[in-house]
């Protein structure tokens, strides 16, 4: 009885990521393999059930690479991986650059006020994504927040609305949370002593930091780095919303082929080769971390 | 007291008699700590305490935890600052060096160890941080690994240490940039009474071979009448005593001392007599004679360690320090048997003899009568 509910409980996990996780993903593998087709839905082959095994596999000798083979004659497609990439990269990097100071200077304040400052950083998850990008909008265009402030500073007015600026700010906003928070456990985790310790053997405060604070903060900079860099690359919402008909980037173009183009087979076959170009950062994370537990 | 040797008495503390800078007005101390205090919020963690560490001393901060002797040693390794007082460290005041700038290093209690960084990189530490030469750095972290017997394991990582290895690895980390003066911080606290015993007489031996300066801060008192040249008792903030190991414990400033340190049984009573450096003291368990000297007719208190006290089974034919009683319950030590002797309903006393044979067959047990006597010379008279 109890070896049982054991065997289930190990079986749970595995089911969930079945159901969630492998099936959907076998299924836009599957769409990727089709070709589009005037038809609802639109594309071809589909399994004739009613053929029996004879149907399974006439289903399965109409799958084919073709797909992947348009992705990489139109230079449209290795553009937008290339600009997808780009971007993320550089918000990768100003977030690193942005949310290290702010995550330090969280983990060094006394903790009643560490505990208001990450309720501060995760306050604005408590309003709709959608409706932050949109008061982006409000702020960035012509006639907006910004350059009302800059005007009355005397400053010349800026236009980066339907920008790639526009887009890495707006990416930079939205995705900062997930890297202050990553960073932020692994300092605050971290054993006071060991600073003391470095400055005791005759380390300066800076160069303790360097020395100790940052080497051992690195795992949480990794984290950090790919739970933005991951979702960044294939962000649709902000690059819609912020970067106009300019940016091309992976997100809009599966949105265009999948509900403009009605070409069902090209949005999912871009959306597997983005999964596999991101599979080797999750890997050199996993790695990474194993060797950090071992 | 005709019986008492004319002669000097003899020193207590019998090893290592020579070294006692502190007896010498001429030494220059290496680290004075002058009338120095400090308070966090309400509490005072340190008050008023003014104490000379010598050099190659190995010197000892004793008493429970929340007396303050940590806050001394983190006031000399600069991570507090006083509020008032100063430290002198070879006559200089060292108030506003910053703790990267004193040549004072510290085994930190739970070691803080470098985890991202292996054995021979967290012994190398200090010295890259001197800008040592690189090729002068890998000789000294080899002649440190061997120093603290771990040879050949300077590439391994620290969490494949064990506890015992991790306290050698920081023990060598803190001496590699040969500090003037070396500080531990209740070092042997994580590390099995075995291995305790083991690593205090390697901190012995490392300590005379480098010829340094030690201060530990401890509240187990078994370690600093083991390791210390001199103790210093703290209670409170302060410093209650400042003594050789056999001073502290056999002539106690006072009461607490007494009791912090060891076992002792006291008779409150009241000093009728108070000459030749011995007194008579009348107290309701009786009336006994103990070294010293104390104020006719005020309160005072003999105390008597309980391994100075002779059990007999006969009444003793000497009159003076002499209690009957009856065994109330004893312990087998294997070593030591301790029996406690009630002398008076509800009043105790502690006596403790050596097992100096292998006799299996106690000759005395429980309810058996009992005299308890001690040597005039054997107790000592408190005033406090």
């Amino acid at each position: 009885m109890r070896r049982e509910r054991s065997a289930l409980a190990a079986i749970l996990p595995f089911l969930w990521l079945a159901i969630f996780f492998a099936f959907p993903f076998l299924l836009v593998a599957k769409l990727s393999l089709s070709d589009a087709a005037l038809a609802m839905p639109p594309y071809a082959p589909r399994i004739d059930w009613s053929q029996g095994l004879a149907g399974v596999q006439a289903f399965l000798a109409g799958l084919d690479g073709e797909t992947y083979a348009r992705l990489t004659q139109d230079r449209l497609y290795l553009d937008a991986y290339l600009s997808s990439l780009r971007l993320a990269a550089t918000g990768t990097l100003i977030l690193l650059l942005i949310g290290y100071p702010i995550a330090y200077g969280i983990s060094r304040c006394p903790p009643r006020l560490r505990q208001a400052l990450v309720m501060a950083v995760i306050l604005p998850f408590w309003t709709s994504f959608l409706i932050r990008i949109y008061a982006w909008i409000a702020i960035l265009k012509p006639a907006g927040l910004l350059n009302v402030v800059l005007a009355k500073l005397g400053l010349p007015a800026v236009d980066i609305l339907n920008t790639e600026t526009a887009v890495l700010l707006g990416l930079v906003y939205a995705y900062l949370p997930f890297m202050v928070l990553p960073l932020y456990a692994v300092l605050d985790r971290q054993d006071e002593t060991l600073i003391e310790a470095a400055q005791d053997l005759g380390a300066t405060p800076i160069s303790a930091f360097w020395r100790v604070t940052f080497p051992i903060s690195l795992p949480g900079a990794a984290a950090g780095a790919l739970l933005c860099f991951i979702p960044m690359a294939g962000e649709f919402v902000i690059p819609d919303l912020l970067g106009g008909s300019d940016t091309l980037m992976l997100g809009k173009v599966i949105w265009t082929e999948f509900f403009a183009n009605r070409d069902w087979p090209a949005a999912s076959a871009v959306a597997i080769v983005l999964l596999a170009t991101l599979t080797i950062p999750i890997l050199l994370f996993e790695r990474q971390q194993a060797k950090v537990l071992r | 007291m005709s019986g008492r040797p004319q002669s000097p008495r003899p020193q207590i503390g019998g090893i290592r008699e020579t070294f006692a800078p502190w007896a010498d007005p001429q030494a220059r101390p290496l680290v004075r700590f002058d009338g120095v205090s400090k308070t966090f919020g309400d509490t005072t963690a340190v008050d008023d305490v003014s104490v000379s560490i010598y050099e190659r001393e190995f010197f000892a901060l004793l008493g429970p935890s929340g007396c303050g002797k940590t806050t001394l040693m983190r006031m000399l390794a600069g991570f507090e600052q006083p509020d008032a007082g100063r430290i002198l460290l070879a006559d200089r005041d060292i108030q506003a060096d910053p703790p990267h700038r004193r040549p004072v290093h510290m085994m930190f209690q739970a070691y803080a160890l470098f985890p991202h960084l292996s054995v021979a990189q967290n012994i190398a530490f200090g010295l890259k941080q001197q800008k040592m030469a690189r090729d002068e750095i890998a000789p000294r972290v080899e002649e440190m690994l061997s120093l603290v017997r771990l040879d050949g394991m300077g590439k391994r990582r620290i969490d494949q240490l064990s506890g015992g290895q991790r306290q050698r690895v920081a023990l060598a980390r803190a001496l590699a940039p040969r500090p003037r003066i070396l500080l531990l911080d209740e070092p042997m606290a994580a590390l099995d009474k075995k291995l305790r015993e083991e690593t205090q007489f390697e901190l012995m031996a490392l300590q005379q071979t480098l010829g340094m300066t030690f201060m530990i801060v401890t509240h187990d008192q078994d370690e600093a009448m083991v390791v210390a040249d001199r103790i210093a008792v703290m209670r409170e903030g302060r410093i209650v005593q400042v003594g050789r190991p056999a001073e502290v414990y056999e002539a106690p400033a006072d009461r607490y001392v007494a009791g912090f340190i060891g076992d002792i049984n006291l008779f409150e009573g009241r000093v009728a007599a108070s000459e030749n450096g011995v007194v008579r003291l009348v107290s309701g368990d009786g009336t006994f004679e103990a070294e010293g000297t104390g104020p006719v007719g005020e309160t005072a208190w003999v105390a008597v360690r309980p391994e100075k006290i002779a059990v007999h089974a006969e009444p003793p034919q000497q009159g003076v320090n002499t209690l009957a009683g009856r065994i109330l319950d004893y312990g087998y030590l294997g070593d030591w048997t301790t029996y406690l002797v009630e002398i008076a309903p509800g009043r105790t006393l502690r006596a403790a003899r050596a097992n100096a044979t292998r006799a299996t067959d106690r000759p005395l047990g429980c309810d058996d009568p009992v005299w308890l006597t001690f040597a005039t010379s054997s107790a000592v008279v408190l005033t406090r």
